[in-house]
């Protein structure tokens, strides 16, 4: 199977952006990532992308230019990057095109989501009784998860801590004050254990990818970040997802777990040789679960590895070094790009007062989300 | 039964209270809550109907404590709402039922605990009606009352 690489990364910040609508934060997103390539816009041959709440991603040619080329609308919830990105790479495979472009962007009212239960197959009860709420399902997946492992509570202050430190190193981000322990600890409670600074929050934003076949790349960039795996997976059958009004007797491994277990078959690498790692943080309590079902850790290992800085920057496992979904805010849409782009500053060791230090090789991003997706991908240095 | 009952198909009147109904699956036996028809384990989609029950243990729980937008529909606004606490309670058949408690104060929630099915008022519709649906309570252990 041939290898494809990133040749060219663009992010539009992460936050809020009066006045600018989310296809434009695309659009803008994806002309920087054009810029990084050396690429135009008319040398794109295919391009995959989505949002959630901000139109359809194939408008962003009315910003880009009109140049017939297929572009496909994704609408994975979470996992739209991931999905972008795996058809990008597919497309390019196939011969289709020399170049393609992944893009997503996302512009979210203020606020929690508020989905209709029509629209996920649920009856109009479960809403109208205050059920259908992301914030409790995070809360309530996390609250038996820290039961069942015996982790302390103090380790979800310990997650939101190290993304706002993060964030404060980073300079796009949209969080960039650093939080003390007590400032989280004694926040608000939104749906316990989880409180005000453990959540991030719904966001704008825009995150676009130009790739191409490896043994092309040097063609386009000094810098070329290979894509050695890129899976998106769903559920199965007694998976813990959001809006259940019922679980199955019997739990199944999520989505997570088969998404990260195949893109390290795909890779050849084991979870030790990775050497910085972005992971869902929706919430602390969904990152604590990710660092074990991604394979970092074992079940229940996470509450040592938090309080002894194992997953700060200059850690043995560095976590969502731009200070993740928690100080950038989630566009959903665009989320899972973030991630990559943020491992492919590291690895080309661009990454400035965050970098990771000894030259990371091998990258990892992961992505978690409604209705029971996940998407992983496994990026190796220049 | 209460009038304005959300969820009200979901129930039946028991001689000690509510019983919570599910389906099973006529293939493979796997239980459902709330009543399905496909069965996302073996893909057939012949059920029967069943009880779930009404008592359980309680599986995980958080607390609500922000005022949910639309479609919630308990008439409450921002000055009067009132926290409730939510949870998944493990029924017998092994199914884990979402469901709001009767209880929202942390101290007297933990997971293990038994639960029983009662019914709650959680608010009021434009008409000033209440509005009624299921909630699980701590069970009193015996000698408690």
């Amino acid at each position: 199977m041939e290898d494809i690489a990133i040749i060219g990364v663009g992010l539009h910040p992460f936050g809020r952006t009066d006045g600018l609508s989310g296809q434009a934060q695309g659009a803008y997103a994806v002309r920087e990532a054009l810029k990084d390539a050396g690429v135009e816009w008319h040398q794109v041959g295919v391009a995959y992308g989505g949002s959630q709440d901000g139109g359809n991603a194939d408008a962003l040619a009315n910003h880009l230019g009109l140049t017939g080329i297929p572009f496909v609308n994704v609408a994975n919830g979470c996992a739209t990057g991931g999905s972008a990105l795996a058809s990008v790479i597919a497309a390019l495979r196939s011969g289709m095109a020399e170049i393609g472009v992944a893009v997503g962007f996302d512009k979210h009212p203020r606020g929690a989501f508020n989905p209709k239960p029509a629209d996920w197959g649920l009856e109009d009860w479960y809403g109208e009784t205050g059920l259908m709420l992301t914030t409790q399902f995070f809360a309530l997946k996390t609250q038996r998860y820290l039961h069942e492992h015996d982790i302390p509570e103090e380790a979800l202050v310990h997650v939101a801590q190290r993304a706002f430190r993060n964030g404060a190193l980073t300079p796009h981000a949209w969080r960039q004050r650093e939080l003390s322990f007590a400032e989280i600890a004694e926040s608000m409670p939104v749906n316990l254990p989880l409180r005000k600074y453990m959540f991030c929050n719904p966001a704008e934003g825009g995150a676009a990818l130009v790739l191409c076949r490896a043994s092309e790349a040097h063609k386009y960039s000094r810098n070329p970040v290979l894509v050695r795996a890129a899976v998106m997976r769903t559920r199965h059958h007694g998976s813990f997802e959001v809006f259940s009004p019922g679980l199955a007797a019997e739990q199944s491994p999520a989505p997570t777990v088969t998404a990260s277990h195949a893109a390290f078959e795909l890779a050849g690498v084991a979870p030790a040789d990775i050497d910085v790692i972005q992971l869902q943080d929706t919430d602390s309590g969904s990152e604590i679960i990710h660092l074990a079902e991604n394979g970092f850790c074992e079940h229940g290992e996470q509450g040592h590895l938090l309080r002894r800085g194992e997953t700060d920057i200059g850690g043995r496992l560095p976590v969502n070094t731009d200070g993740g979904c928690l100080a950038n805010g989630e566009p959903v849409g665009a989320s899972g790009l973030r991630q990559v782009i943020e491992v492919c500053t590291q690895l080309r060791q661009q990454a400035g007062a965050r970098q990771v230090p000894g030259r990371p090789r091998l990258g990892y991003t992961h992505v978690y989300g409604a209705p029971g997706v996940s998407a992983v991908t496994i990026l190796e240095a220049p | 039964m209460q009038t304005n009952l959300a969820g009200g198909h979901l129930l039946r009147a028991g001689a000690q209270g509510p019983i919570l109904l599910g389906s099973r699956c006529r293939q493979c036996g796997e239980y459902y809550f709330p009543i399905a028809d496909n069965c996302t384990r073996c893909s057939a989609s012949e059920f029967e109907s069943c009880e779930i029950g009404r008592e359980g243990r309680l599986w995980s729980w958080t607390i609500q404590s922000f005022l949910p937008k639309a479609p919630y529909n308990s008439g409450e606004t921002e000055v009067d709402f009132q926290p409730y606490g939510v949870g998944y309670v493990e029924m017998p058949c092994g199914v884990k039922v979402e469901s709001r408690l009767t209880v929202a104060d942390p101290q007297q929630l933990r997971i293990g605990m038994p639960m029983e099915l009662t019914l709650v008022r959680y608010g009021r519709n434009a008409a000033g009606e209440p509005l009624h649906t299921f909630a699980f309570a701590p069970l009193a252990a015996e000698g408690d009352a």
